[in-house]
């Protein structure tokens, strides 16, 4: 069976200021489904544009991405992404900003909240459906962003450092909940992050990237066994994966 | 040295009132005190009753309908063309580089030097009032708007596109409620341009309105007349400032700059 997101000799070039500028270059990425799969690389190795591509938000320049064995022409629906920056619709409560993908697939009313509300719990939430994003705490904000997506049942997650503005504590707390809703909900993710401890924490398989031009250096099974917590990360285990990872960055970041 | 606690509505009331209340306690001390003759300044009490002669003349309420009319429909019609070009001048590139340079070009003519074109174009009716109005805030606001929809985070469309939303969803669902907040801003602001522009239009050819009441009571040097056209138009700012923050209140109360 293949994978449910294929990608293929994936190239990006930019035209920047001093010149054109390739910002990704042969990449060869599977995701399975199910699958957790995060990317890490040092700032400015083009990882957002990656993610960028497999959202639709922004397009390749050579090569191909598919999702479900269908390239991937523009945003979706069944690719649901979570930003580094807070992203609710200040104008919406809590419960409608996690039923707006449901409005414009014209679910009906009754069912979007049921809906909503289901995810709000998911996320720990449920008391908050009529806050105002105003309201909320930074972590608590990319609560409802997680319960927005999942509302939408896409077929695949895509974050985007999603907790990197959040402080180490609440960073902690939401990578378990993540892990907690990932065994619940089967979903396939795909995550971004510079954050070798999160990477491991959360990964079925962590893909180290280059500088630019970003390719794909290695991937790193990682094979602690789940369910995981915050515990893992003092584990022998944890830390013979954090050395290799270290290894391989370290190379980039110096170099 | 000091933190800075916020003073509760009937306390920042109750500033606004003390400083009117020193501006009228200074005017009544060089008025009645004799420090300024009444050619240059009316007392106080002879511009209520100036007030209340126009009221007998059938003047004030006719003339400031009139004036209030002219700036709803000349602003009215300067937004409704204005919020869709702005929209979009911000969300186009092509159609920020065919309209930003010549909207450019025509706000920076003084809209007062059209004055004399326009009474040739329109005469000195309502029509010419309208144009200098809308000439005047119709650009600025234009450019406004843009700036406000352009300021709506750009994660917010993208994550409604991964959300399925359509470029269309995006304007009516995203950017549009997202830019509100500023051109609710954008409008308040305009609308106090546009009373200017009527003024200065009234003052110079019309036959009804407040500045031509104000025109009039100069040819006449009836000074507290004067006194009583600018407090008529000074309170009617009041009004429409406070209907707007009302409004903004009502209408994005989710905004940032509205205190929960």
């Amino acid at each position: 069976m293949s994978a449910l997101l294929e990608i293929r000799d994936l190239r990006k070039d930019f035209s920047g200021a001093a010149g054109p500028v390739t910002a990704l270059e042969g990449i060869d990425l599977d995701v399975a489904e199910g699958e957790l799969a995060v990317i890490v690389g040092p700032s400015g190795c083009g990882k957002s544009t990656l993610l960028n591509i497999v959202a639709g938000l922004e397009h390749g320049t050579g090569g191909e991405a598919r999702i479900d064995g269908r390239p991937i022409t523009g945003p979706g629906a069944d690719r649901g992404m979570v930003f580094q920056s807070y992203t609710l619709f200040p104008w919406l409560s809590v419960r409608e900003n996690v039923e707006f993908g449901l409005r414009i697939k014209g679910v009906p009313k009754d069912e979007r909240a049921e809906t909503a509300r289901r995810y709000l719990g998911l996320v720990g939430l449920a008391d908050f459906e009529n806050a105002l994003p105003k309201e909320l705490s930074g972590g608590m904000k990319q609560r409802v962003a997680i319960a927005r997506v999942l509302a939408n049942q896409p077929r695949m997650l895509l974050m985007d450092e999603p907790f990197g503005a959040l402080d180490a504590q609440t960073r902690l707390v939401l990578q378990e909940l993540l892990l907690g809703i990932r065994a619940q909900e089967r979903s396939t993710v795909l995550f971004i992050t510079h954050d070798i401890d999160e990477a491991i924490l959360l990964a079925d398989n962590v893909y180290v990237m280059s500088r630019r031009p970003g390719r794909l250096k290695a991937r790193i099974p990682v094979d602690i066994p789940r369910p995981r917590d915050h515990r893992v990360t003092v584990s022998a285990d944890f830390a013979a994966v954090k050395a290799r990872i270290m290894e391989l960055l370290w190379e980039e970041i110096t170099a | 040295m000091s933190t800075h606690p916020k003073a509760s509505p009937a306390h920042r009331a109750g500033l606004a009132l003390l400083s009117f209340a020193a501006v009228l306690a200074a005017w009544s001390a060089a008025s009645y005190g004799g420090l300024v003759k009444d050619l240059f300044l009316p007392k106080p009490h002879s511009v209520l009753l100036a007030f209340a002669d126009m009221h007998r003349d059938g003047i004030l309420l006719s003339y400031t309908w009139d004036s209030v009319y002219r700036v709803m429909v000349g602003w009215s019609l300067a937004v409704a063309a204005a919020v869709p070009l702005g929209l979009f001048i911000a969300t186009s590139r092509r159609g920020a580089a065919v309209c930003a340079p010549l909207i450019e070009f025509a706000r920076y003519l003084p809209v007062v030097a059209l004055v004399p074109l326009t009474l040739l174009y329109f005469g000195i009716g309502d029509g010419q009032k309208f144009a200098i109005i809308f000439l005047g805030t119709f650009f600025q606001l234009a450019l406004m708007v843009a700036d406000s929809v352009a300021a709506v985070p750009r994660d917010l469309g993208r994550a409604a596109a991964t959300l399925g939303a359509s470029r269309a969803q995006i304007y009516r669902m995203v950017l549009l409620p997202g830019a509100l907040p500023g051109i609710m801003d954008d409008l308040r602001i305009t609308v106090g341009w546009a009373w200017t522009y009527l003024v200065v239009a009234e003052l110079v050819a019309a036959n009804s309105g407040l500045g031509y009441m104000i025109l009039r009571a100069q040819r006449f040097l009836a000074i507290d007349r004067i006194f009583a056209g600018l407090v008529l138009i000074g309170l009617l700012g009041l009004a429409t400032d406070w209907l707007f923050k009302t409004a903004t209140r009502l209408c994005v109360p989710w905004s940032e700059k509205v205190d929960a």
